[in-house]
């Protein structure tokens, strides 16, 4: 029993940068911009949470700041997309590069050292942060479900021409859900650094802006379905972890490979036919 | 000619930049008498870890012995460290040049097999060509007398290990720690968790799950070989209330009361010793392992822990096992039980 409630602990404080960087995929690409830049956002966001966390002792401040770099860098990608109609993919894979080389230089130039950031002093109360992400996400897919702006995403993803022709404006609706996903990949990244951990590494995200992505596809495009996701990700590495502190023979390629496996067993087992909106990934020319 | 001036263009401009990038490598020292070229490892200098270790080596080289040295930090180690060590044995002005770490082995193997009269050192590797110095480190043996501060300061008696990824060089670490435990204290549990994947060494939020996971399971004190991970290892002791280890370099004032001592690489001495031989012409293209014998591995001086969470006796104790060590009393083996 004490076991099985570490596990469900451990699931809630693996989750929440991937849940609602997937929560903020969703909404970015149901509005037909896909953005893989993500990962990068998320790390910007964890710097920028960090460089105001040591100069202010505000963490809270710092998370606020993240979410607006996330959103200013998103700002770029979503001009890219939308008003120079470039390559989405192209876009993202820059913001991801840009953003690893940025964070390692400015850590030198800022603080004269390499690898990471001096460690702070005082970490944001975690149990508020989590709450704060949980209700954050559960929010989003109501506004996307359950709301009149919501629905105009989903319009502007599936046939922006249609939606166009009365009069929804595809652009201002695409800047705005790029942007949010960007907002959201910047807490999912200052959460790493300011919440969990107290300290900015390089490349500390580790792929959990891609993570985040499969939860994404994984959940179907659906923003409750990505918080799903993105828990069973986080219980299958829980879970693998204390396999492992209990047996210690089990190779651990084979544990590592568990949150995988489940999310194939799902993908075959639970989860129906998976539909990607319509115009996703495609720019939209009048 | 418009195409024939758009080449030229092009030419031009590529010459500048060539031109430009060799100007900042050159050394600024005029005319010592011994040159060395270095290309360090992806963490790159200020890592806290063995790439300043090295740094440091050079710099003591350049005091003591009057050395001029080159330095390339790469970001990746293929094909950018690669062509640097190129260059710098096409420049044939270098008497030897360093590789630092593992990753950089396939590189500079490909470099030492096109340049045979060009003296190379790698560190963490072994490149078996007569004209490579490979300086590796008894890792076990260090990791043994880290065990051995766990074994016998451990109040639960579970000790935790964490790692990077699970390949051979960490395994070392595992094997040391676990026998230095055993050694001290044969009741005592170790737990071992790697982390895995392909960030293993660039990913503290899943070292501190795995921590705690560890914690969980009773572990007091975890002994991590995970690189830049280990600060979440560190933060998930701080938080719980329990003890850590370094690695690689003096880590113990990461967080000072957490952190009871450091297994120390010495990749400075061993870098000294090889450049020293350059100088004295005695380069010889071999594989020279440190251990505690040759001072390339221990513990630190327990400035922070001492008399608080590290007794006395433990330290004498230590202090001893390490002494038999060298000596050759006890024989430490580098793999791990589990992977036996």
């Amino acid at each position: 029993m004490e076991i099985i409630l570490f596990l469900l602990i451990q699931t809630l404080i693996i989750a929440p940068p991937i849940l609602i960087t997937a929560t903020g995929a969703c909404v970015s690409e149901l509005s037909g911009v896909t953005n893989i830049g993500l990962e990068g956002m998320m790390l910007i966001g964890a710097f920028a949470a960090t460089v105001i966390s040591i100069s202010t002792g505000n963490p809270y401040l710092g998370i606020l700041i993240a979410g607006l770099i996330g959103g200013l860098v998103s700002l770029l990608h979503a001009f890219i997309s939308i008003t120079l109609k470039g390559n989405q993919i192209i876009s993202g894979v820059a913001i991801n590069l840009f953003a690893l080389a940025i964070t390692s230089y400015l850590i030198k130039t800022i603080y004269g050292q390499a690898g990471s950031t001096p460690r702070m002093e005082n970490l944001a109360n975690r149990n508020l942060i989590l709450i704060v992400i949980y209700v954050l996400a559960f929010l989003t897919y109501l506004f996307i479900n359950k709301t009149v702006l919501g629905l105009r995403i989903r319009a502007v993803g599936e046939h922006p021409l249609a939606a166009d022709t009365v009069g929804i404006s595809v652009y201002k609706i695409r800047y705005f859900s790029v942007i949010l996903s960007g907002v959201f990949a910047g807490i999912g990244g200052a959460y790493l650094s300011v919440v969990n951990l107290g300290i900015f590494t390089n490349n500390m995200s580790a792929g959990r802006g891609f993570m985040a992505m499969a939860a994404m596809i994984f959940g179907n495009w659906n923003p409750l379905g990505a918080i799903f996701a993105s828990l069973l990700f986080a219980f299958g590495d829980a879970f693998a972890t204390y396999i492992k502190t209990v047996n210690s023979s089990i190779p651990q390629n084979f544990l590592t490979m568990i949150p995988y496996v489940l999310t194939l067993i799902a993908l075959v087992g639970l989860i129906g036919k998976s539909r990607a909106p319509k115009a996703s990934g495609r720019p939209y020319e009048k | 000619m418009k195409k024939l001036l758009t080449f030229l263009f092009t030419v031009a401009t590529f010459g500048a930049i060539v031109s430009c990038g060799s100007k900042t490598e050159e050394p600024v020292v005029a005319e010592p008498e011994t040159k060395v070229a270095i290309v360090y490892s992806t963490g790159g200098k200020g890592d806290k870890s063995f790439n300043d270790s090295a740094y440091r080596g050079l710099e003591r080289a350049k005091e003591e012995l009057g050395i001029s040295y080159s330095e390339y930090e790469p970001k990746d180690p293929s094909t950018e460290a690669k062509n640097q060590l190129a260059a710098y044995a096409e420049s044939g002005e270098y008497d030897l040049i360093v590789g630092v770490g593992f990753t950089i082995n396939d590189s500079l193997l490909a470099v030492a097999t096109d340049f045979p009269e060009q003296n190379f050192a790698i560190i963490d590797s072994v490149v078996d060509l007569p004209n490579v110095a490979s300086l590796e480190f008894k890792e076990h043996e260090g990791s043994f007398l880290m065990g051995a501060v766990a074994g016998l300061t451990t109040k639960t008696n579970v000790v935790g290990f964490i790692g990077g990824v699970q390949f051979p060089l960490i395994q070392k670490f595992e094997a040391g720690f676990e026998q230095g435990v055993k050694y001290v204290n044969p009741d005592a549990q170790i737990v071992s968790v790697y982390i895995g994947g392909n960030n293993g060494f660039n990913d503290p939020a899943a070292a501190k799950s795995k921590t705690e996971a560890e914690i969980q399971q009773g572990a007091d004190i975890i002994y991590h070989a995970a690189g830049a991970s280990g600060q979440g290892v560190f933060q998930a002791a701080k938080e719980a209330g329990v003890y850590a280890i370094g690695v690689d370099s003096n880590q113990d004032d990461v967080i000072p009361g957490t952190i009871l001592t450091s297994m120390i690489k010495k990749v400075d001495n061993a870098l000294f010793d090889v450049i020293k031989n350059v100088t004295e012409g005695k380069f010889e293209g071999k594989s020279v392992i440190f251990g505690i014998k040759e001072d390339g591995v221990g513990t630190t001086d327990f400035a922070l822990s001492r008399g608080k969470s590290v007794s006395e006796e433990t330290i004498k104790r230590v202090e001893e096992i390490s002494k038999e060590i060298a000596d050759g009393k006890i024989v430490v083996d580098p793999i791990p039980a589990s992977a036996k």
